[in-house]
């Protein structure tokens, strides 16, 4: 920022020690002045600049697809990302699971009184790098103060639309025994990065957070094969949860194969070390994909030919289960249900 | 976890994870384990901690040793064995007493008397703080001083030194408004009681069991040498086994040659930590802090002597137990509940009546379901469809 060396100039946010105070959210003079000198400075785009308390965009062809996500991670700043780009990526990327092309978000920010312009102003020059990385642009926004202790530092809420092309018919019913279940990429790393980083934990790791936008990737899988059945990001609850998700709501079990889980050295020691298992620990720039058996091949082509797909696998495929098991045949040749997790996942005690 | 890997990352250091989760070796061991037990002979492995029954569940290794070869599950889960009345008290602490009460994590949604539970007891407005060692509580202790902090200390002989550490800080520091609610438990203990004079245990059924696999985590501390009694006493062989899969399939092969020659000895499987005295520093670190307790009760084996540790009269200052009335509340298992007899290793999680109906990790009944290492946990997260290809009742999914 060229301006931080500076001394601010008399009626200009001091974005070096400033703290948001409740003005800020006040409606009056000093909304006004934090909209443009951060928002609208990293932000700005026709439609932000419209000024109105809404946006009016053309319709495109298409239906549309619509999504919202709150982001209340903690710490704020993680390695391999922060809330702003998380913010961005995530929705970005429950729009695109649908198969969807990505066009605008919205942002609202719950912001706590006290909290430092210049965290305020780091957040939202990340948020519009990921939003230009993504090919979207934060159209709409909204910003509100609430009282010291009545938030953490700042919780962003975002909403996108996008719009589907006829005849993509993607959604967690469609998977049918005898699929292809593929995973984009090596899981668990946003979780471990996160739980390094927490206060407390004392443990040092290289791991970054994988937080990226899919909507690329899901494009150049769109196009290799229409017939995607199931798309879903790994989020919360890591690959168990997501595949138990898919298993219940398409009434059918899923096997896996456990030596072709795509996993980097580093996240399965952290894991053990916490006494986690990376089938449960959340990813942010990961896809899971299923698709009818004779696409498989195709689409894992595609996917590893773009650089968010490089180390994507096939690991396992859709049965025939009634009671909708998840389970999976494991590194040493034995039988386990992979299960949704209970509760927290909390590292071990001894 | 084995998986597929990234070549230069896994290049750059030391496979710790995949070496011990090798396929290839898991199917050698296994081959052995075959060639070498007697056909129609049962083995009744116990393996006595909970940190083994989750391997052998989530790595599927009864899946690798034959038929014959049944892993029987033993109490060796802190969490599981830690009876209603202490998890009362220490619940009273947080909530009679106003003090800040640290926990690990996983003792947060067992249940306690009259449905209460430590997470429970937080919602409603008590101070309870987790934390993933003892010296995190001391650490609130220095951040608030001017509140009652009190460390809910659980465990076997691992987690033991790092108590004594912190008691011997706050003293060194002159904390005083730290102190240590001391639920420590011994194992040896725990395998006297577990073998020994069925009148011992009341009117308690006994398991059979052939022999044992050893925690090494507590043997690191301990030595090998205090299972050498029991061993000879009972006439039972103890092998020392690491947590790793291979880890225990070893120590499974070397347990079934001991029964087929009738040995009874104690083996040490996992050499690359455990020596027969074990880590003098922290034994004696322990001894200075610790005595150890003429009778203590355990949620299943009931009140068992010399099994569990108090703090030295001369460090009465620190003690919760000196420093706060702390009632025998009289608390007692969910009605239905068998998590005592599971931890005798005389049922199995599913013989259980609530064991997936009312009660799942979303909703525990008993302290098996709760802890990362119960084995009615492991159960339900890794084996349940075991039962259903036996045509049992725990395949609810």
């Amino acid at each position: 920022m060229s301006d931080r060396r500076r001394k601010p100039a008399a009626g200009r946010l001091a974005l070096r020690q400033g703290k948001v105070d409740m003005s800020h959210g006040s409606g009056g003079r000093a909304m006004a002045q934090l909209i443009e000198e951060i928002f609208l400075k990293h932000l700005d785009n026709p439609l932000l600049r419209q000024g109105d308390d809404f946006a009016v965009m053309d319709m495109p062809p298409g239906r549309l697809v619509m999504s919202t996500d709150g982001h209340v991670v903690s710490p704020l700043f993680f390695p391999g990302g922060d809330i702003g780009e998380l913010a961005v990526n995530g929705t970005v990327n429950d729009v695109a699971m649908s198969g969807a092309r990505v066009l605008h978000l919205s942002a609202g920010f719950i912001i706590e009184e006290g909290f430092p312009l210049a965290d305020l102003d780091r957040i939202v020059g990340s948020m519009a790098r990921a939003a230009e990385t993504a090919g979207v642009t934060i159209a709409t926004g909204d910003t509100k103060v609430v009282e010291r202790g009545k938030g953490d530092g700042v919780f962003i809420s975002t909403t996108g639309i996008g719009v589907l092309a006829d005849g993509v018919r993607i959604s967690g019913k469609r998977a049918a025994p005898g699929d292809a279940v593929i995973v984009s990429g090596g899981i668990g790393e946003h979780g471990v990065a996160i739980m390094a980083s927490r206060e407390g934990l004392g443990f040092e790791t290289d791991i970054l957070s994988d937080t990226a936008p899919l909507n690329g990737l899901v494009a150049a899988m769109v196009a290799a094969v229409p017939d995607i059945h199931v798309l879903r990001d790994p989020t919360r609850g890591g690959l168990a949860a997501t595949l138990n998700e898919i298993a219940h709501q398409a009434g059918v079990g899923i096997r896996l194969e456990e030596a072709r889980i795509p996993l980097r050295p580093e996240v399965a020691g952290a894991c053990e070390l916490l006494g986690l298992d990376p089938l449960n620990v959340a990813c942010e720039g990961r896809l899971i994909a299923i698709c009818a058996a004779e696409d498989a091949e195709r689409l894992l082509a595609a996917m590893r030919a773009h650089p968010l797909g490089r180390d994507a696998a096939i690991i396992g495929r859709v049965v025939e289960d009634p009671e909708r098991f998840v389970t999976m045949r494991t590194g040493m040749g034995g039988e386990r249900v992979v299960d949704w997790i209970a509760g927290e996942q909390l590292p071990r005690i001894c | 976890m084995t998986g597929a890997t990234f070549g230069e990352a896994a290049d750059a250091g030391l496979r710790y994870v995949e070496d011990f989760r090798d396929e290839k070796l898991a199917r050698t061991l296994a081959e052995a384990i075959v060639r070498e037990v007697e056909p129609g002979r049962e083995y009744a492995i116990m393996e006595f901690c909970g940190g083994h029954t989750h391997a052998i569940f989530r790595h599927g290794v009864q899946d690798l040793v034959p038929d014959n070869v049944r892993y029987v599950h033993g109490p060796g889960c802190p969490v599981c064995v830690l009876p209603v009345p202490r998890l009362d008290a220490a619940i009273a602490l947080a909530e009679e007493h106003d003090v800040i009460l640290c926990t690990y994590a996983d003792m947060m949604r067992v249940p306690a008397s009259r449905k209460k539970s430590l997470m429970k007891a937080r919602a409603n407005g008590a101070d309870v703080r987790m934390v993933y060692s003892a010296l995190d509580a001391l650490a609130v202790a220095r951040d608030n001083p001017e509140r009652e902090v009190v460390f809910f200390a659980i465990g076997f002989e691992t987690t033991t030194p790092p108590t004594a550490v912190a008691l011997l800080q706050a003293r060194a520091e002159g904390l005083r408004n730290f102190s240590v609610f001391c639920n420590h438990v011994l194992t040896p203990a725990a395998i006297h009681h577990l073998l020994g004079d069925p009148a011992d245990a009341g009117d308690r059924e006994k398991v059979r069991i052939d022999g044992f696999l050893g925690p090494s985590h507590v043997s690191a501390v301990i030595g090998h040498a205090p299972y050498e009694e029991p061993a000879r006493l009972y006439r039972k062989p103890v092998v020392i086994a690491g947590f790793e899969p291979l880890d225990v399939m070893q120590s499974t092969l070397m347990l079934v040659r001991q029964i087929n020659a009738g040995e009874c000895r104690v083996q040490n499987q996992y050499v690359r930590a455990v020596t027969r005295e074990g880590n003098r520093k922290a034994q004696a670190l322990v001894n200075k802090v610790f005595r150890v307790r003429e009778i203590f009760e355990w949620r299943g084996l009931g009140w068992v002597p010399n099994s569990a540790l108090a703090i030295q009269p001369e460090y009465a200052g620190l003690d919760a137990e000196e420093r706060f009335a702390i009632h025998h509340s009289g608390g007692r298992d969910v009605k239905g509940c068998e998590c005592p007899a599971i931890l005798r290793g005389v049922k199995k999680p599913t013989d259980c009546r609530l064991f997936g109906t009312v009660c799942t990790p979303e909703n525990p009944q008993g302290s098996c379901m709760v802890s990362s290492e119960g084995s009615c946990a492991a159960y339900w997260t890794y084996g349940r469809f075991r039962e259903r290809a036996a045509g049992g009742e725990g395949a609810r999914p």
